[in-house]
């Protein structure tokens, strides 16, 4: 039986440099070259020494595909391709290779520019990386090889963001990437058709939890910030500078139009400047209001958010500010957060989560005193006195939409992936009850084998297909299985079902006639002509409604058995009873009248043996008969 | 295998192929050269148009004043204009399972199709078809919605009386086939049955057959078709191009193998070379200009448009034109220039590198900001008071006989200074004219149509190697002006089989064999024995 194989190289009971492989059909494919936040250090980036200790990779792999810009999922790609080494081609939707390239050369600059480390990709590796990569469309099946074909879905998320179905012959397996089922302020939900594939990979992010609907949280938001600036405070909001920030944006440009509001928002300047024109240009991936009256209003056209300088962070009165990264971690964020801290009116709001060692993990668990950087060592710890909140905007399937997904699929099997393992525990459970499938958790490093059941495709001749549909009467009867005579001839590695004339034709082979005799001899005084004259009459009076037929060759014909009668050279009296038939299914009516029926449904290969014993049954009746049967073929 | 010809028009087709129980239709244009024997619909009153003498037979027996009117020796019906539809009676449209759209000039019909005729199936077409679709049809109803003409004429089409008149309305077919336009509320409906499919994506009807677009190359999400079951694959070739224009190029190999090949949609103009009449567009339009005239083109709002603006673009500085006004003015002025900035994923390479910058693919963006490029809903409103001369104006409809066009004929056509560039290989210019004679404007005729031409297309047969090649009949003989041009013609081995509006043809097919799917379980048993 054929296997799909699943070995996570990351994002296996782990969040973070999802990496996946994938074997099917004799194909091996990579889902996603991510990058861990939380790590500095090898276990960064993915370990590919798994899939070969020396050399390249391009000979060990078919494709690469990529489901969205995330660094979590994209951020180890030049790393591979450009210093590992690959040159296979790299699948990824058109937003995310706009995207893509932007988010890994900012990635690049801080690791290499401000923390000075070397032995890192350049921005060239990054270009040439990017040459590698195929832009895929939506719902376009993309025919990698002659067997291989992708086809990538909507999976919500963040702007481009796919999930993808890979299919070798009739085995497939969907890779979700991370997805939102439910549709946000800027983009839709996630959707796929019934595509049954074998292993359903499932990001599994929000496993356990079901959340509350979006727009409490919105209102919550909204309220959150709009109090703070009533009361004159300054609101930061750190941000990624693509996804949701838009979303966030959207929300409170629409509530400062409606509320009338006059406090400034602002948008720290640079990448996300540019990235709300990425917004505008792929907006036929946004949501349907967005998309429907993006003419009249191109909601990514801010009207009440400004861009920020530095400077006006020192401004009095309240003010709402988006500035990068979300983590707190550096740049413009961490700056504006030193200098509204003190402050008890201010708020920092964090819409998203955060990996630890982060100033935002810090504040998120209540700490109240930070080390700053930088700082003399031992200088005064920053106090914490503005209001810290957290909300989740980040937009992952939780457990519902999880299900959902499954329900959409209808996947034979499940493996969940970029979630905690005791999380990822639970929904396997709960999957495996709901569905009954079988549910894997593999961690990283661990193989995945689930035995597939294809069905063979086969051709058959139209003709062979016409004359079996019309033996069963005018229209086939779906609910009844019928059986059908053909043969099956495997050539070239296809199959193709004839007629057996035809597959005689074709394989150049004679037809060969089987047919059956049987000696039976019986006691009878009279002449030939009369014996058989007197089986004639009484057979005809036994098998009533059937074809009977004397010839006048000294033959008797019952449908197509041939009947003769012989004298025994030693004893006129004895006579031999030729009887002769060919392999035939017309003969089965026959039986049906006779006694003997119940013997040949209960043993339907041995059909000619039954018919002979038929015959010699019923001659049995004629007083004084010995048997003597043998089966010849002529 | 049958294939019914609903249109007889080659660059409007409207077939329906009946293929393994499945009964598809392939594109449904809607000719709308009949409205060139209609009297133009004016936005505000003409006083010429309405002083146009009434028609009365010659020697005097029929006398239809009211409904005819002469104009420079012609005849025009004076009434709301009115389309040819697709053949109707041919066949069940109630029957039909699909509607595959190639591009958005082959889908105006969709409404007279989709709707009063009991369909209730799907219409299949690329999300820049739909939009760009559903535009022009939004502009269609508004041209006609805008100046409604209570007057209907339907006694000229009374068969004895047709025959009285002179040509080319006595030679009109048909006539009583003819149509006005649709409602915007038609359109939704027709619009709503449309299901959006992507390049190649692969669309299962009922098990039995398989569909899949492919690129064209002709305009933004242009398709051409595949139709394949295991064992049998036809192709259908609609409005495609070789050429380097903005839209994604054509998928050739895809084409490959198939048993049938259907052909349409072939350059209107074979032998105007495009880039050649850009030129001749550009060197015209300056020199209208310098002479301190202004230019008029009668154009759709979408498509060849594009191309025009970004040629002039780069033509503007280098000419001098920069103070020159240009002008673009269309109910779906605005939504079409928008929307061709959004589909990056259905454009040509070079502008898919420009959406990664992140920049608008299309230069009129920037002709938009610094100003040079205006665009209006109408002439009404704004345009008249910001309208300064001399100054280029791009407008609809191209048949010159509704849209804002009519009012530019009407105001422009008496001065020699001013210039009228046809683009639009759609309408016979003449014929087009023909109402506004006597014209002391120039004209210039420079049509556009990047659609293959013969020599493009029997390079590309022989590529992909069709078995047979169905057809329109004027594909297989030279255009009637031409008749010594065998050039310009499909000359093929075997030749391909012509169709004409109404013609059933049965294909050449001979299905042999069927997939079928045996259990795993069978066969290992089969294995094993």
């Amino acid at each position: 039986m054929p296997e799909i194989k699943v070995t996570p190289l990351g994002a296996g009971q782990d969040v973070g440099r999802s990496c996946i492989l994938v074997s099917i059909g004799g194909k091996n494919i990579m889902l996603d070259c991510g990058m861990h936040m939380g790590y500095n250090d090898d276990r960064r980036f993915p370990d590919f020494s798994y899939i070969t200790q020396n050399g390249r990779l391009t000979d060990f792999l078919d494709c690469l595909i990529i489901s969205h810009f995330h660094l979590d999922h994209c951020g180890a790609l030049p790393y591979m391709s450009e210093m590992v080494g690959y040159d296979g081609p790299i699948y990824m939707t058109h937003p995310t290779k706009a995207i893509c390239p932007i988010l890994l050369e900012d990635f690049r600059k801080i690791t290499v520019d401000k923390k000075g480390e070397t032995n890192f990709f350049t921005s060239q590796m990054i270009k040439d990386c990017m040459k590698k990569v195929i832009p895929l469309n939506l719902h376009q099946t993309v025919q990698v090889d002659d067997e291989l074909e992708i086809k990538a879905y909507y999976a919500g998320h963040v702007l481009g963001a796919a999930m993808v179905h890979i299919k070798v012959g009739s085995e497939s397996v969907v890779y979700t990437g991370d997805y939102n089922m439910t549709p946000d302020r800027h983009l839709g939900a996630a959707w796929i058709d019934k595509c049954r594939p074998d292993i359903l990979i499932s990001e599994s992010t929000y496993a356990t939890t079901i959340r509350d609907s979006k727009r409490c949280r919105e209102r919550d938001f909204l309220k959150k910030v709009h109090e703070s600036i009533e009361r004159g405070g300054k609101v930061l909001i750190p941000v990624f500078a693509l996804g949701r920030a838009q979303e966030l944006c959207i929300l409170l440009e629409t509530f400062w139009e409606r509320m009338n509001l006059k406090a400034p928002i602002y948008f720290s300047t640079g990448l996300t400047e540019k990235a709300n024109h990425y917004y505008k240009l792929f907006i036929t991936w946004t949501n349907q209001k967005i998309r429907k009256t993006f003419v009249q209003r191109n909601m990514f056209e801010f009207k009440h958010i400004k861009a920020f300088d530095r400077s006006y962070a020192d401004n009095p009165g309240p003010m709402v500010v988006f500035a990068t990264p979300g983590m707190l971690h550096a740049g413009q964020s961490l700056q504006i957060f030193k200098k509204w801290a003190g402050n008890e009116k201010n708020m920092v709001i964090m819409p998203g989560y955060c990996v630890q060692g982060t100033i935002g993990h810090k504040i998120l668990n209540g700490q109240r005193k930070l080390e700053m950087e930088g700082r003399a060592q031992n200088g005064p710890l920053l106090d914490v006195k503005l209001q810290v909140e957290y909300m989740s905007f980040s937009a992952h399937a939780d457990a519902k939409g999880i299900m959902q997904l499954i329900r959409m699929a209808e996947p034979r099997n499940m493996l969940l992936v970029h979630g905690e393992a005791v999380k990822m525990e639970f929904l396997k459970g709960k999957i495996e009850q709901e569905f009954s499938i079988d549910c894997y958790m593999p961690a990283n490093g661990e193989t995945t084998t689930v035995t597939t059941n294809p069905s063979v495709p086969v051709d058959i001749s139209l003709n062979l297909l016409k004359r079996e549909m019309a033996l069963g009467g005018p229209l086939p009867d779906p609910k009844k299985p019928r059986t059908m005579h053909g043969t099956l001839i495997m050539k070239e590695n296809s199959l193709k079902l004839v007629s057996s004339e035809q597959a005689l034709k074709e394989l150049g082979l004679n037809e060969h006639q089987l047919r059956f005799t049987c000696h039976v001899q019986l006691q009878d005084p009279h002449s030939d002509a009369d014996t058989l004259h007197r089986i004639y009459t009484h057979l005809k009076s036994v098998l009533k409604g059937y074809t009977i037929q004397h010839l006048p060759d000294g033959t008797v014909i019952v449908e197509s058995i041939v009947i003769k009668v012989s004298s025994s050279a030693e004893d006129s009296n004895t006579k031999v009873l030729l009887l002769s038939w060919s392999y035939q299914v017309i003969i089965e009516p026959l039986l049906k009248k006779s006694f003997l029926y119940p013997a040949v449904l209960a043993n339907p290969p041995l059909k000619s043996d039954v018919i002979s014993s038929f015959w010699v049954q019923t001659l049995l009746q004629f007083p004084d008969s010995n048997k003597h049967c043998g089966i010849t073929e002529s | 295998m049958k294939l019914y010809c609903l249109s007889g028009h080659p660059t409007l087709p409207c077939n329906v192929l009946k293929f393994k129980s499945t009964t598809i239709m392939l594109d449904c244009g809607l000719d709308t050269t009949s409205v060139l024997n209609f009297l133009p619909l004016p936005l505000v009153h003409s006083p010429r148009l309405s002083k146009l003498p009434g028609w009365v037979s010659k020697d005097g027996t029929i006398n239809l004043e009211k409904e005819l009117k002469e104009c420079a020796g012609r005849v025009f019906v004076d009434a709301q204009p009115e389309f040819c539809l697709p053949e109707r009676e041919l066949l069940d449209l109630s029957t039909i399972d699909v509607i595959l759209i190639s591009n958005y000039h082959c889908m105006m019909a969709l409404p007279y199709i989709t709707e009063h005729t009991g369909f209730t199936g799907t219409v299949y077409a690329t999300e820049p078809t739909l939009q760009i679709g559903r535009l022009l049809m939004e502009e269609l109803v508004n041209f006609m919605e805008r100046v409604p003409k209570a007057q209907s004429a339907t006694s000229w089409k009374n068969k004895e009386i047709q025959r009285m008149l002179p040509g080319p309305l006595k030679d009109a077919v048909d006539v009583w086939m003819w149509k006005r336009c649709y409602s915007m509320q038609e359109v939704n409906s027709a619009l709503s049955k449309v299901q959006l499919v992507g390049y190649s994506q692969k669309v299962e009807l009922f098990g039995a057959v398989q569909v899949s677009p492919l690129s064209s190359g002709y305009s933004l999400g242009s398709s051409n078709w595949i139709i394949q079951s295991h064992h049998e694959k036809v192709s259908y070739v609609s409005g495609s191009s070789l050429l380097t224009t903005h839209p994604q190029p054509m998928d050739q190999s895809s084409l490959k193998n198939s048993d049938v090949l259907i052909l349409t949609g072939l350059t209107q103009m074979p032998t105007a070379n495009p880039d050649g009449m850009l030129g001749e567009f550009c060197s015209n339009l300056a020199m209208t200009i310098r002479a301190g005239g202004n230019v008029l083109v009668p154009c759709y709002s979408s498509g060849v448009i594009y191309d025009l603006l970004e040629c002039l673009y780069q033509f503007i500085e280098s000419a001098n034109l920069g103070t020159t006004p240009f002008y673009f003015i269309s109910p779906i002025a605005n939504s079409s220039l928008e929307f061709s900035q959004i589909f990056a994923e259905w454009l040509c390479h070079n502008k898919q590198t420009k959406v990664y910058l992140p920049e608008p693919p299309f230069p009129h963006a920037e002709l938009i900001q610094t100003n040079k490029l205006k665009h209006y809903p109408s002439i009404h409103g704004d345009f008249s008071s910001e309208f300064r001369q001399p100054c280029v104006v791009f407008t609809g409809h191209p048949s010159l006989r509704f849209g804002d066009v009519v009012h530019f004929m009407e105001l422009w056509g008496k001065s020699s200074l001013n210039t009228i560039i046809f683009t639009e290989p759609d309408f016979s210019y003449l014929d087009a004219l023909a109402p506004y004679q006597p014209l002391a404007m120039k004209c210039v005729y420079c049509p556009i149509d990047t659609r293959l031409n013969f020599h493009q297309v029997s390079k590309l047969l022989k590529e992909v190697q069709p078995l047979h090649v169905v057809c329109p009949e004027q594909y297989t003989q030279p255009p009637l002006t031409q008749s010594h041009r065998s050039d310009l013609m499909l000359e093929l081995q075997p030749p391909p089989m012509p169709y004409r509006r109404c013609s059933v043809l049965n294909l050449p097919f001979r299905r042999r064999y069927e997939r079928i799917y045996i259990l795993p379980e069978c066969a290992v048993i089969v294995a094993l024995t």
